[in-house]
């Protein structure tokens, strides 16, 4: 059987590339893949921990994290297509008219 | 070393490649075919878990209906060569790069030293552990309020995409 911890640091280093890739990349594309990314690394924390506690209420909320990521991404990627719209970039530098 | 921790390293590896690919590559095609690969070796993972709806369900959602979209929207928006170029290093890029493995560092550290309950799966759990059956009997018992406050939220979702995105209605 392979320790729990394996599967918690697995988790934890996928979790710091997608946030590293949110905080790195500009194109607002590749920063929702890498949330993405950031979404499966807590689904993996909490099906490693239903493994070990042998409790399937982790599968439910892996189930429930995977809805919310598909609600996210539907969201998201209407509003990327908007703002290229208006703007006709996807720059997440270019985009900066609240900061003014 | 079993099969089971073969395995293991063999998906741990693929997933923290190709999710390295995903960051990395400078075509937004090239992250999303990144990120197909990354969520297969992460369903495999789940297997391993002993949570195959999860694992099935993260290939039909995920590596199937998200994805699409994701690609749907890279065609739309037509990229042109200047997108694809590197942009310059500034501050906020390394230390933001900095920071995430700062974390890393602090949370691998701080996660090794966890002590799983290791609550092993015997008797008639083998049987019903990780199936549809017993996924389906926690959620409309012990979660359903949840599952339909999530139902409203896919709803209000496909609305709000379907408003947002529209040019006019």
């Amino acid at each position: 059987m392979i320790p729990l911890t394996h599967h918690l640091i697995l988790a934890a280093v996928l979790f710091c590339i997608g946030m590293a890739g949110v905080l790195v990349r500009r194109n607002a594309l590749v920063v929702f893949m890498s949330i993405e990314l950031m979404l499966n690394a807590a689904n993996l924390t909490f099906l490693a921990f239903a493994r070990d506690r042998a409790d399937a209420a982790g599968h439910a909320s892996a189930f429930f994290i995977i809805a919310v990521a598909a609600a996210e991404a539907a969201i998201g990627l209407a509003i990327v297509i908007s703002v290229f719209r208006s703007r006709g970039t996807i720059n997440m530098d270019e985009l900066r008219t609240l900061r003014n | 070393m079993s099969v089971e921790n073969v395995l293991f390293w063999v998906f741990a590896l693929g997933i923290v490649s190709s999710a390295f690919l995903v960051i990395l590559a400078r075509n937004p095609v090239h992250s999303a075919m990144a990120l197909v690969g990354a969520f297969f070796f992460l369903a495999a993972e789940y297997v391993l878990l002993w949570a195959h709806t999860i694992a099935v369900l993260q290939v039909l959602v995920y590596a199937g209906a998200i994805m699409v979209l994701f690609l749907f929207v890279i065609m739309l928006l037509s990229l042109t060569d200047a997108d694809l170029q590197p942009g310059q290093v500034t501050l906020a890029r390394v230390v933001g790069g900095a920071s995430a493995a700062g974390l890393c560092l602090v949370m691998v550290e701080t996660l090794s030293k966890t002590k799983g309950a290791g609550q092993v799966i015997a008797g008639e759990q083998t049987q019903v552990f990780g199936t549809l059956a017993e996924m389906g009997r926690v959620i409309y018992t012990q979660y359903l309020f949840p599952f339909e406050a999530v139902s409203l939220l896919l709803l209000v979702a496909i609305v709000g995409a379907v408003v947002v995105a529209k040019a006019r209605i």
